[in-house]
Protein backbone atom coordinates (compact mmCIF):
# COMPACT_ATOMS: atom_id res chain seq x y z
CA UNK A 1 0.00 0.00 0.00
CA UNK A 2 0.83 3.38 -0.60
CA UNK A 3 0.66 6.75 0.57
CA UNK A 4 -1.68 7.84 -2.07
CA UNK A 5 -4.22 5.01 -2.07
CA UNK A 6 -5.51 6.50 1.34
CA UNK A 7 -5.03 10.18 -0.09
CA UNK A 8 -7.56 9.73 -2.42
CA UNK A 9 -10.22 7.69 -0.23
CA UNK A 10 -9.59 10.93 1.78
CA UNK A 11 -10.00 13.42 -0.56
CA UNK A 12 -13.05 11.64 -2.21
CA UNK A 13 -14.95 11.52 1.25
CA UNK A 14 -14.09 15.06 1.78
CA UNK A 15 -15.70 15.94 -1.80
CA UNK A 16 -18.61 14.08 -0.47
CA UNK A 17 -19.01 15.79 2.92
CA UNK A 18 -17.92 19.02 1.02
CA UNK A 19 -21.09 18.68 -1.46
CA UNK A 20 -23.64 17.21 1.63
CA UNK A 21 -22.72 20.38 3.57
CA UNK A 22 -23.43 22.81 0.64
CA UNK A 23 -26.96 21.17 -0.67
CA UNK A 24 -28.47 20.06 1.99
CA UNK A 25 -31.89 21.25 3.65
CA UNK A 26 -31.47 20.01 6.94
CA UNK A 27 -29.36 21.32 9.80
CA UNK A 28 -28.83 17.82 11.29
CA UNK A 29 -27.64 16.20 8.09
CA UNK A 30 -25.14 19.68 7.39
CA UNK A 31 -23.67 18.57 10.97
CA UNK A 32 -23.14 15.30 10.37
CA UNK A 33 -21.40 15.96 7.39
CA UNK A 34 -19.17 18.80 8.20
CA UNK A 35 -18.05 15.68 10.38
CA UNK A 36 -17.43 13.59 7.12
CA UNK A 37 -15.03 16.06 5.82
CA UNK A 38 -13.73 16.21 9.25
CA UNK A 39 -12.91 12.25 9.32
CA UNK A 40 -11.58 12.69 6.23
CA UNK A 41 -8.73 14.76 7.54
CA UNK A 42 -7.95 12.59 10.12
CA UNK A 43 -7.70 9.74 7.73
CA UNK A 44 -5.09 11.90 6.18
CA UNK A 45 -3.71 12.78 9.68
CA UNK A 46 -3.58 8.68 10.53
CA UNK A 47 -2.33 8.14 6.60
CA UNK A 48 0.73 10.62 6.93
CA UNK A 49 1.80 9.27 10.36
CA UNK A 50 2.27 6.39 8.74
CA UNK A 51 3.88 7.17 5.11
CA UNK A 52 5.01 10.56 5.57
CA UNK A 53 7.99 12.60 5.10
CA UNK A 54 8.72 12.26 8.88
CA UNK A 55 6.78 9.30 9.99
CA UNK A 56 6.19 9.30 13.76
CA UNK A 57 3.23 8.92 16.49
CA UNK A 58 2.49 12.86 16.22
CA UNK A 59 -0.15 12.33 13.07
CA UNK A 60 -2.14 9.97 15.65
CA UNK A 61 -1.61 12.24 18.56
CA UNK A 62 -2.77 14.79 16.56
CA UNK A 63 -5.71 13.02 14.70
CA UNK A 64 -6.58 12.27 18.74
CA UNK A 65 -6.91 16.38 19.08
CA UNK A 66 -8.88 17.05 16.27
CA UNK A 67 -11.51 14.03 17.27
CA UNK A 68 -11.58 16.17 20.90
CA UNK A 69 -12.21 19.62 19.24
CA UNK A 70 -15.07 17.54 16.95
CA UNK A 71 -17.03 16.40 19.40
CA UNK A 72 -17.19 19.89 20.80
CA UNK A 73 -17.97 21.50 17.87
CA UNK A 74 -21.00 18.37 17.16
CA UNK A 75 -22.42 19.21 20.75
CA UNK A 76 -22.36 23.18 20.58
CA UNK A 77 -23.73 22.83 16.98
CA UNK A 78 -26.79 20.70 18.65
CA UNK A 79 -27.37 22.67 20.85
CA UNK A 80 -27.71 25.82 18.80
CA UNK A 81 -29.85 23.45 16.54
CA UNK A 82 -32.33 22.63 19.55
CA UNK A 83 -32.17 25.87 20.41
CA UNK A 84 -33.17 28.01 17.15
CA UNK A 85 -36.10 24.36 17.06
CA UNK A 86 -37.33 25.97 20.18
CA UNK A 87 -37.67 29.59 18.82
CA UNK A 88 -38.63 28.84 15.36
CA UNK A 89 -39.65 25.45 15.11
CA UNK A 90 -38.17 24.40 11.88
CA UNK A 91 -34.89 22.56 10.98
CA UNK A 92 -34.31 23.94 7.52
CA UNK A 93 -31.20 25.99 7.20
CA UNK A 94 -32.86 28.57 4.62
CA UNK A 95 -35.51 29.43 7.34
CA UNK A 96 -32.89 30.00 9.81
CA UNK A 97 -32.07 33.70 8.13
CA UNK A 98 -32.22 35.86 11.14
CA UNK A 99 -29.44 37.77 10.45
CA UNK A 100 -29.72 38.01 7.40
CA UNK A 101 -29.58 42.04 6.77
CA UNK B 1 -3.27 -8.53 -6.10
CA UNK B 2 -2.17 -9.22 -1.79
CA UNK B 3 -4.66 -9.28 1.03
CA UNK B 4 -3.86 -5.82 2.15
CA UNK B 5 -4.51 -4.33 -1.28
CA UNK B 6 -8.00 -6.28 -1.00
CA UNK B 7 -8.94 -4.92 2.34
CA UNK B 8 -8.31 -1.48 1.20
CA UNK B 9 -10.29 -2.10 -1.86
CA UNK B 10 -13.25 -3.78 0.78
CA UNK B 11 -13.14 -0.93 3.14
CA UNK B 12 -12.91 2.31 0.37
CA UNK B 13 -15.79 0.83 -1.32
CA UNK B 14 -17.75 0.65 1.73
CA UNK B 15 -16.89 4.32 3.04
CA UNK B 16 -18.16 5.68 -0.13
CA UNK B 17 -21.09 3.74 -0.55
CA UNK B 18 -21.78 4.80 2.99
CA UNK B 19 -21.14 8.63 1.94
CA UNK B 20 -23.43 8.22 -1.04
CA UNK B 21 -26.27 6.37 0.52
CA UNK B 22 -25.80 9.21 3.26
CA UNK B 23 -25.85 11.58 0.01
CA UNK B 24 -29.42 10.20 -1.19
CA UNK B 25 -31.28 8.69 1.14
CA UNK B 26 -35.02 10.31 1.79
CA UNK B 27 -35.18 9.60 5.88
CA UNK B 28 -32.71 11.73 7.93
CA UNK B 29 -32.25 8.74 10.38
CA UNK B 30 -31.31 6.41 7.59
CA UNK B 31 -28.86 8.51 6.58
CA UNK B 32 -27.65 8.69 9.78
CA UNK B 33 -27.42 5.01 9.63
CA UNK B 34 -25.43 4.98 6.47
CA UNK B 35 -22.64 7.54 8.38
CA UNK B 36 -22.49 5.17 11.44
CA UNK B 37 -21.21 2.52 7.93
CA UNK B 38 -18.70 4.99 6.75
CA UNK B 39 -17.22 6.10 10.38
CA UNK B 40 -16.76 2.04 10.94
CA UNK B 41 -15.00 1.48 7.96
CA UNK B 42 -12.75 4.26 8.27
CA UNK B 43 -12.18 3.17 12.09
CA UNK B 44 -10.70 -0.27 9.78
CA UNK B 45 -8.60 1.89 8.13
CA UNK B 46 -7.07 3.29 10.72
CA UNK B 47 -6.26 -0.47 12.11
CA UNK B 48 -5.07 -0.94 8.84
CA UNK B 49 -2.56 2.20 8.96
CA UNK B 50 -1.16 1.06 12.74
CA UNK B 51 -3.28 3.26 14.51
CA UNK B 52 -5.27 0.97 16.90
CA UNK B 53 -5.82 3.39 19.65
CA UNK B 54 -7.37 6.12 16.99
CA UNK B 55 -9.33 3.48 15.51
CA UNK B 56 -11.00 2.24 19.14
CA UNK B 57 -11.67 6.19 19.77
CA UNK B 58 -13.10 6.25 16.49
CA UNK B 59 -15.53 3.56 17.03
CA UNK B 60 -16.23 4.98 20.85
CA UNK B 61 -16.66 8.80 19.41
CA UNK B 62 -17.85 8.95 16.29
CA UNK B 63 -19.78 6.04 15.82
CA UNK B 64 -21.04 5.68 19.55
CA UNK B 65 -20.97 9.34 21.01
CA UNK B 66 -21.62 11.30 18.22
CA UNK B 67 -23.77 9.48 16.52
CA UNK B 68 -26.27 8.74 19.47
CA UNK B 69 -25.53 12.53 20.11
CA UNK B 70 -27.42 13.28 16.35
CA UNK B 71 -29.79 10.46 16.80
CA UNK B 72 -31.40 12.58 19.85
CA UNK B 73 -31.29 16.14 18.05
CA UNK B 74 -33.32 14.02 15.03
CA UNK B 75 -35.92 12.44 17.66
CA UNK B 76 -36.40 15.90 18.98
CA UNK B 77 -37.16 18.13 16.26
CA UNK B 78 -39.89 17.45 14.08
CA UNK B 79 -38.54 16.23 9.78
CA UNK B 80 -41.40 16.96 7.48
CA UNK B 81 -41.71 13.64 5.86
CA UNK B 82 -42.42 15.58 2.60
CA UNK B 83 -38.79 16.68 2.25
CA UNK B 84 -38.23 13.95 -0.22
CA UNK B 85 -38.41 16.23 -3.33
CA UNK B 86 -37.25 19.07 -1.42
CA UNK B 87 -33.37 17.69 -0.32
CA UNK B 88 -31.55 20.13 -2.53
CA UNK B 89 -32.22 23.74 -2.08
CA UNK B 90 -32.35 23.91 -5.39
CA UNK B 91 -31.40 21.69 -8.39
CA UNK B 92 -29.81 24.82 -9.82
CA UNK B 93 -27.20 24.75 -7.44
CA UNK B 94 -27.20 21.34 -6.75
CA UNK B 95 -25.73 20.76 -10.17
CA UNK B 96 -23.19 23.79 -9.64
CA UNK B 97 -22.14 22.74 -6.48
CA UNK B 98 -21.33 18.71 -7.97
CA UNK B 99 -19.81 20.55 -10.71
CA UNK B 100 -17.53 22.08 -8.31
CA UNK B 101 -16.91 19.18 -5.88
CA UNK B 102 -16.07 16.49 -9.24
CA UNK B 103 -13.59 19.61 -10.15
CA UNK B 104 -11.75 20.05 -6.75
CA UNK B 105 -11.80 15.97 -6.72
CA UNK B 106 -9.94 16.24 -10.11
CA UNK B 107 -7.44 18.77 -9.16
CA UNK B 108 -6.55 16.22 -5.86
CA UNK B 109 -6.08 13.24 -7.91
CA UNK B 110 -3.90 15.35 -10.08
CA UNK B 111 -1.82 16.62 -7.45
CA UNK B 112 -1.97 13.67 -5.31
CA UNK B 113 -1.33 11.25 -8.14
CA UNK B 114 2.67 11.39 -7.89
CA UNK B 115 2.71 11.87 -4.08
CA UNK B 116 5.26 9.22 -2.72
CA UNK B 117 7.44 10.11 0.41
CA UNK B 118 9.34 6.51 0.46
CA UNK B 119 9.36 6.49 4.02
CA UNK B 120 7.18 3.86 6.27
CA UNK B 121 6.91 4.34 9.95
CA UNK B 122 8.10 0.60 11.25
CA UNK B 123 6.92 0.80 14.92
CA UNK B 124 3.87 2.35 14.96
CA UNK B 125 1.89 -0.91 15.86
CA UNK B 126 4.16 -2.05 18.59
CA UNK B 127 2.59 -0.84 21.86
CA UNK B 128 0.51 1.35 19.90
CA UNK B 129 -1.27 2.57 23.27
CA UNK B 130 1.79 3.00 25.11
CA UNK B 131 3.54 5.17 22.47
CA UNK B 132 0.59 7.29 22.41
CA UNK B 133 0.21 7.64 25.88
CA UNK B 134 4.17 8.34 26.60
CA UNK B 135 4.12 11.18 23.63
CA UNK B 136 0.98 12.79 25.19
CA UNK B 137 1.82 13.04 28.85
CA UNK B 138 5.46 14.06 28.08
CA UNK B 139 5.50 16.24 24.67
CA UNK B 140 2.15 17.49 24.43
CA UNK B 141 0.94 17.41 28.04
CA UNK B 142 0.08 21.21 27.55
CA UNK B 143 -1.93 21.16 24.74
CA UNK B 144 -3.59 17.89 26.08
CA UNK B 145 -4.78 20.17 29.35
CA UNK B 146 -6.04 23.02 26.94
CA UNK B 147 -8.21 20.56 25.00
CA UNK B 148 -9.51 19.36 28.03
CA UNK B 149 -10.64 22.98 28.99
CA UNK B 150 -11.90 23.59 25.33
CA UNK B 151 -13.89 20.51 25.74
CA UNK B 152 -15.48 21.35 29.31
CA UNK B 153 -15.90 25.42 28.03
CA UNK B 154 -17.74 24.00 25.27
CA UNK B 155 -20.23 21.43 27.17
CA UNK B 156 -20.86 24.10 29.68
CA UNK B 157 -22.02 26.26 27.07
CA UNK B 158 -23.93 23.54 25.23
CA UNK B 159 -26.18 22.92 27.90
CA UNK B 160 -26.60 26.70 28.38
CA UNK B 161 -27.44 27.03 25.28
CA UNK B 162 -30.15 24.30 25.18
CA UNK B 163 -31.59 25.02 28.46
CA UNK B 164 -35.02 26.73 28.29
CA UNK B 165 -34.67 30.33 29.67
CA UNK B 166 -38.59 30.17 31.62
CA UNK B 167 -36.64 30.30 34.46
CA UNK B 168 -34.22 33.62 34.06
CA UNK B 169 -35.48 36.37 36.36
Amino acid sequence: MTVHAFLLLAAALFALGLFGALTKRNTVIVLICIELMLNAVNLNLVAFSKFGVNPAITGQIFSLFSITVAAAEAAVGLAILIALYRNKATVQVEDMNEMKG
Amino acid sequence: MTGEVMIFLVLATIAIFGALVMLNASKVIHMLLALVLTFLSIAGLYVMLSAEFVAVVQVLIYSGAISIMMIFGIMLTKHHHDAKERTYRSSQRGWLVGVAMVLFFGIMYVLIEGVNFGATAPDLHVENTKQIGLSLYSHYVIPFELVSIVLLVAFIGAILLAKREEDTE
